[in-house]
């Protein structure tokens, strides 16, 4: 099979027609000859290298009313990815070579995006004891990122001995860094805010405290250490200080932290809530300038469906959480192209190169270049939209984004050469 | 007005002295009278949906669309949504379906009264969301103060206690504050939100030092229990602190009033002789719920039938 695109602007430079053949970029530049090649008319679009997720929620196994590997594919492969990280709090908890195998084996069988399972670092995600890493690492979901995300690995001894352990495995221990024992009842940012509403605060400390403590243990043990959905100045700060003495500490940050603040709670609609909070702009500013710099690695989804009756209720009944995966490079193009912090390859490092090495995978994150894998998204960068929850591929409708104007569009989406998308749509 | 009463906070100055005046010409109507009833309401449905256990709240609220001449339904709603039980959004489509005109909600989760709003037609009113507000207890109490005081201009409010979890204290924070009055909060840092130096307010550690300069103290309950989280070492060091005994009642202004939104912990927040002293206005502030939640109903649900 073979394929042509033409007339694009591989990282938003200067526009060339790309081959793809076998599931490889065979060929680059100009007035290539289409032959009987399908011809994608690349013209105005923008190519990067398809987006990775170091971290998405695809509810399956367990809640596959708000969620499957099927669906939530095609949601990222309609957002530009091209491969997920699906975290490992599913019920049955992913703690075993049986579940990340039945996760992998999933997302083989809906052929949209490689699905690539997280492990728990507990068994059950209860914080304590380890679960059994290597079988995940051996097994044939290839295990390389553990996280009992949605729970922080409280206990340092315990913390301590996962990073060291994950050592033997090429692993890295993706933190939820949140103390529990600051956030009894948490609800939302501590602040001005939460002071007025009355919701019970989530204060920076939480985090800042665990991401300290973690980065210490990292150093100390000489262990990979990645810090999920960053959310605080102080974080930024902290990582950087990190970073500077050597530790092999990387973080993401999510799109909804780049763009939204804690101002939404005033709302008291639970589509906005989310672990950790929403913070303030100030903190807005500080992920976006450390995302720019590098201090934060990736922008990871955090992709969290949720089924509309644990939404539609009160705020601190409701499940905290929000969508991600079909708005995530909008987001990135909004508040971080458009004002300038980062150029195209800029988002390809953050959302593709980056993640694609913490995660280890070997064929996503390359380069655009003859001889890669053809895993690549063709965007149009000058499309604006206005979010509609109802025409989302996810079966859950819980966006923070719905009725606002986002710019970008992905046109197409190529998996080992397949198009999984074409024309904004998805192609199975 | 607005359609409904979800906070103190969106009340504006005009909007407020409206429902305090409005009160007093109700109070001023039933007067002498000796059947204790208006027709206002007569036809509309009020529905008390109780979520936590308020006999007083509730009773007052009943009184008050009663003698409204409301049709009153009360429904009392046990447990959480999540808990078991139909949710939030199911019971408000039941009761929009029942044609409820008002629906007095008291909720444990903060907004639950916001998200109500959303789902219904007829005016919601607040009686208490979580630790978020309780307005129509900050319009009593501005009731009372301007009752007893004659004012509410300057007139110096320290309200002393479990801030952090009060509704009560931030609802009158907004109220009184738009009212003109100038308010000081007294508590342990601990029992003080994160946030709380965006208030309109002062804050103080020390009661005795606010005392002599107060023309209201407002008491709010503290709960034992709170002790436990350590958000004070107990119950005895809380009350020496921060409790209004007689000593300190004697340091105030002459004519200073004492205050407490109830249920009272005589001998931890307040003294028995304080509480029962000429200078408290508890009984007083039962009494003028009644009217200002009257005012309240009449204010929102008293235009004719859409």
């Amino acid at each position: 099979m073979s394929l042509l695109i033409t007339n694009v602007r591989p990282y938003g430079e200067d526009a060339v027609d790309i081959r793809i053949a076998d599931g490889v970029i065979a060929e680059i530049g100009t007035g290539l000859d289409a032959g009987d090649a399908d011809v994608v008319d690349g013209t105005g679009l923008v190519a990067l290298p398809g987006l990775v997720d170091l971290h998405t929620h695809l509810r399956e196994p367990g809640r596959e009313d708000a969620e499957t590997v099927e669906t939530g594919s095609r949601a990222a492969a309609l957002g530009g990815f091209t491969a997920v990280h699906a975290m490992a709090n599913t019920d049955p908890v992913a703690d075993t070579a049986g579940v990340v195998e039945q996760v992998w084996r999933l997302g083989q069988q809906a052929g949209l995006v490689d699905v690539v399972p997280v492990g728990a670092v507990t068994v059950g995600l209860r914080g304590e004891r380890l679960a059994e890493l290597g079988a995940m690492a051996d097994s044939a979901a290839r295990v390389r990122v553990f996280s009992d995300d949605g729970h922080c690995v409280a206990d340092p001894a315990l913390m301590r001995r996962a990073l060291e352990y994950v050592k033997a495995l090429d692993g890295v221990v993706a933190q939820h860094a949140e103390e529990p024992r600051l956030t009894v009842g948490a609800q939302m940012n501590e602040g001005d805010r939460s002071a007025r509403l009355g919701l019970t605060g989530w204060p920076a400390a939480a985090e800042e405290a665990v991401i300290a403590r973690d980065v210490l243990l990292a150093g100390h043990v000489g262990a990979r250490l990645h810090v999920c959905h960053v959310s605080t100045a102080g974080s930024v700060e902290i990582l950087r200080w990190a970073k500077s003495r050597g530790v092999q500490v990387t973080a993401e940050v999510t799109p909804h932290h780049l763009l939204l603040t804690d101002a939404l709670a005033e709302t008291y609609d639970p589509v906005y809530k989310v672990n950790p909070p929403l913070r303030t702009d100030a903190d807005v500013q500080a992920l976006r300038a450390g995302l720019a710099d590098g201090t934060i690695d990736a922008v990871a989804t955090d992709h969290a469906p949720h089924a509309v009756e644990d939404k539609e209720s009160e705020w601190a009944a409701a499940r905290p959480g929000m969508l991600g995966l079909e708005q995530a490079l909008a987001i990135v193009v909004q508040t971080m192209v458009e004002p300038g912090l980062l150029d195209w390859r800029g988002v390809a490092d953050r959302m593709s190169v980056r993640p694609a090495g913490i995660g280890r995978l070997d064929s996503h994150g390359r380069p655009l270049a003859v001889g890669e894998p053809a895993n690549l998204l063709l965007l149009d960068p000058t499309h604006r939209a206005t979010v509609d929850p109802a025409a989302l591929a996810s079966r859950s409708r819980n966006s923070p984004y719905a009725g606002r104007e986002l710019p970008g569009r992905v046109v197409a989406t190529f998996l080992r050469g397949v198009p999984t998308v074409l024309d904004g749509k998805a192609q199975k | 007005m607005k359609r409904h009463l979800l906070e103190a906070g969106d009340l504006d100055r005009d909007d407020a002295t409206l429902v305090l005046d409005t009160a007093a010409q109700i109070e001023q109507a039933l007067a002498g009278r000796e059947v204790k009833k208006l027709p206002t309401l007569r036809g509309r449905t009020v529905v008390n949906l109780f979520y936590e256990d308020s006999t007083r709240t509730r009773i007052s609220f009943e009184l008050a669309a009663k003698r409204l001449s409301a049709d009153v339904i009360n429904f009392s709603a046990k447990g959480s949504s999540v808990s078991k039980g139909e949710s939030l959004k199911d019971t408000a489509l039941t009761l929009e379906a029942m044609g409820a005109d008002g629906i007095v909600v008291r909720h444990g989760a903060s907004g639950a009264p916001h998200r109500l709003a959303h789902w219904v037609r007829g005016s919601v009113v607040n009686a208490g969301d979580g630790t978020h507000e309780h307005p129509t207890q900050a319009l009593l109490d501005a009731y009372t103060i301007r009752q007893r005081l004659g004012r509410l201009d300057g007139v110096r409010v320290v309200v002393v206690g479990d801030v952090l979890h009060s509704r009560v204290a931030r609802s009158n924070v907004w109220l009184l504050s738009t009212l003109g009055a100038e308010v000081t909060l007294v508590a342990p840092p601990t029992l003080l939100p994160v946030g709380v130096g965006s208030w309109p307010v002062q804050v103080s550690y020390d009661l005795d030092a606010v005392l002599p300069k107060a023309d209201v103290v407002m008491m709010l309950r503290v709960q034992a229990e709170r002790m436990n989280a350590s958000f004070f070492p107990s119950a005895r060091e809380y009350s020496r602190r921060y409790g209004l005994d007689a000593r300190r009642m004697a340091v105030l202004p002459d004519d200073a009033i004492v205050m407490h939104p109830g249920p009272m912990n005589r001998g931890m927040e307040i003294a028995a002789e304080v509480a029962d002293s000429a200078r408290s206005t508890i009984v007083d502030q039962v009494g003028n719920g009644v009217s200002v939640r009257m005012a309240v109903l009449y204010l929102l649900l008293g235009g004719a039938p859409e």
